[in-house]
């Protein structure tokens, strides 16, 4: 099957080239010839290598494989939090009921994969071809990520708005793939939690308690509902009703993909098998970000409940761990220096927990901590780089 | 009347080519401050281009007679006389207007595009020349404004001078499907519009370079 494809790539090619009459098309079939067919080379299998055969789009593959458990669990997550809100499992989880939940959640979220990815490749590939440049994979991890991260209610047509916003105004304008300073994902994030707040945040934001797509809607909610993630509940003072065990299950209302802590291990195992992201940063960031919380527990005021929420609390919710294994670790926004991801993992672990504590009107810090660090990455690697230097230029002297 | 060239280049210059804002990347600090409404931008823009246009005038009418040694304080007391008459006509003919731009007519006086003109251009050359210069650099700077405050103003508030754009059955509120942006209220926002402008304007005018 595989020969016969690049048989028919190779015949389709000539349409594609110089003069040819698709040549307007050529950055699209370039980009797919490249997504499908290369490399077409793997490292020596014996002697030592200096240069593995990754290349950029592998990298990124491994990465997206890393997020379909978490992708597949918030689908699952969704379809149950509208269950459960209307109501419909008070007579306990059946088989069917399991599907339904499950299909609700793709239809609701299939919406925003597609979103991410028409307005981000169709800008990406517009942009290759206007600079005659190749198109670059960068956009295939966001893509996935910008669904994960969005609540589930918000209206795509503000989804589209702020990829688009992000892929120009945070990675094109920077020279595309690999020079963006910000993470392009979390920028979609916050330019929708600064441009939308009332979708970003509140009660109404995190559970689909009305029909996608026309199904399964008008079902009243059930008494007590409130719809608010136990970040929420906490900042506006009311204590979360959730235990330790909820949120490593993930059966919690939140952001798509950030809920499950099983999921995102598994990716996290992924990703420091193949060695995609690296440890140093998510190991800083949730070391810091304990003793942070541990620092409030004992110095905060006693009033806040945030201040006195128990560490591995703060470790769990929210978007602590998703940010900490997917977002922070891009290798391409993070401090490059072993030495310098300790201080940026750091930085990132103490700020999300300190926004958190400290800002009432923003329940969830990773996301801001996050770009912080992105901000002051090259810095970080700089000093990094310049003490190496000195130090050497020292014993060179002595 | 037809312009002779330098007078063409002189007013019309800073319009485009030599534009205050987008080229030479000055006043920026109050580009941001006072374009969340097209009222207040408008306002602002006539406000600088009168002060500038008549510090230049009178300015360049002393130029001679200035000792070297104190040229910038004998600019900041005309600037400064000039700007509290501006400031005071406001308040006495659109008080709300003046009460929107609050500090910043005060702080036209610290504006980098005043001083520069008065140091560049009104030490060195003749009344007339002079007015033109203060006017085009003024109006260059409002050009600048105005656009930054429309599209604050329509995708912000969904209004332009105050008047309704957006129909409102188009909100979330009333059953539609539309939400303000809260980004363009934000001073940020207003940077990344002006880079965008700057970013139009680079493309448009690639023989500048």
């Amino acid at each position: 099957m595989f020969e016969g494809l690049y048989k028919l790539k190779e015949q389709l090619r000539p349409n594609f080239e110089e003069g040819g009459k698709l040549h307007a098309f050529w950055s699209l079939f370039d980009g797919f010839e490249s997504f499908l067919f290369t490399p077409n080379t793997t490292g020596k299998r014996l002697g030592s290598q200096i240069h593995a055969g990754n290349d950029s789009k592998r990298t990124m593959i491994y990465v997206v494989l890393a997020l379909v458990p978490c992708m597949l669990f918030g689908m699952y997550n969704v379809g149950y939090q509208h269950l459960l809100a209307t109501g419909q499992l008070m007579g306990g989880l059946t088989s069917a009921l399991f599907w339904k939940a499950f299909g609700f959640g793709l239809l609701a979220v299939l919406p925003y994969i597609l979103v991410s990815y028409i307005v981000g490749l169709g800008i990406e590939f517009t942009v290759a071809q206007w600079k005659h440049e190749e198109i670059a994979e960068g956009f295939l991890v966001t893509g996935f990520l910008i669904p994960l991260i969005v609540p589930i209610n918000t209206p795509l047509w503000m989804v589209a708005i702020a990829t688009a916003f992000a892929v120009i105004f945070a990675k094109e304008v920077f020279g595309g793939t690999g020079y963006n300073i910000f993470n392009v994902a979390l920028i979609t994030r916050a330019f929708l939690f600064f441009a939308y707040p009332t979708h970003m945040t509140g009660d109404k934001a995190f559970i689909r308690t009305g029909s996608t797509w026309g199904w399964d809607g008008g079902h009243t909610l059930i008494d007590g509902f409130s719809g608010a993630t136990p970040l929420t509940q906490l900042a506006t003072g009311s204590s979360a009703d959730v235990t330790f065990m909820d949120m490593v299950n993930g059966l919690i209302p939140g952001s798509v993909g950030e809920t499950c802590v099983w999921a995102i291990l598994l990716g996290a195992a992924l990703l420091l098998i193949t060695r995609t992201a690296d440890w140093r940063i998510m190991f800083s960031i949730i070391v810091t970000g304990c003793i942070t919380a541990l620092l409030f527990n004992k110095f905060g005021a006693a009033d806040n409940l945030v201040a006195q929420y128990p560490w591995y609390m703060h470790l769990v919710s929210g978007g602590f761990l998703f940010g900490a294994v997917f977002m922070a670790t891009d290798p391409v926004t993070a401090a490059r220096t072993d030495c310098g991801k300790w201080i940026y993992g750091a930085l990132i672990g103490f700020m999300a927990v300190v926004v958190r504590v400290l800002n009432p009107g923003y329940p969830e810090g990773m996301m801001l901590a996050i770009l912080l660090g992105n901000a002051v990455a090259p810095l970080i690697d700089w000093c990094v780089v310049q003490r190496n230097i000195n130090m050497r230029a020292k014993r060179v002297k002595a | 009347m037809a312009l002779s060239q330098k007078t063409k280049e002189t007013l019309l210059g800073p319009l485009n080519a030599n534009n205050p804002v987008v080229v030479q990347v000055l006043g920026i600090c109050s580009a941001l401050a006072v374009t969340v409404q097209l009222k207040p931008a408008l306002v602002m823009g006539v406000a600088v281009t009168i002060i500038v246009a008549m510090s230049n005038v009178i300015i360049s009418l002393l130029r001679n007679t200035i000792p070297m040694r104190i040229r910038i304080i004998v600019q900041l007391v005309v600037v400064a006389a000039l700007v509290t008459l501006v400031s005071e006509v406001l308040k006495a003919f659109a008080y709300d207007v003046a009460m929107q731009l609050s500090v910043y007519i005060g702080l036209i006086i610290t504006n980098c595009i005043l001083m520069g003109r008065l140091e560049a251009f009104a030490m060195t050359n003749k009344v007339w020349d002079s007015f033109l210069d203060g006017l085009g650099n003024g109006l260059g700077y409002a050009a600048i404004l105005i656009i930054v405050a429309f599209f604050r103003e329509l995708f912000g508030a969904g209004t332009l001078l105050g008047f309704r754009v957006i129909p409102e059955s188009w909100y979330v509120a009333n059953g539609g499907f539309y939400e303000n942006c809260g980004m363009m209220m934000m001073p940020a926002m207003a940077l990344i519009i002006v880079g965008g402008i700057i970013w139009a304007h680079r493309a448009i005018n690639k023989e500048e370079k």
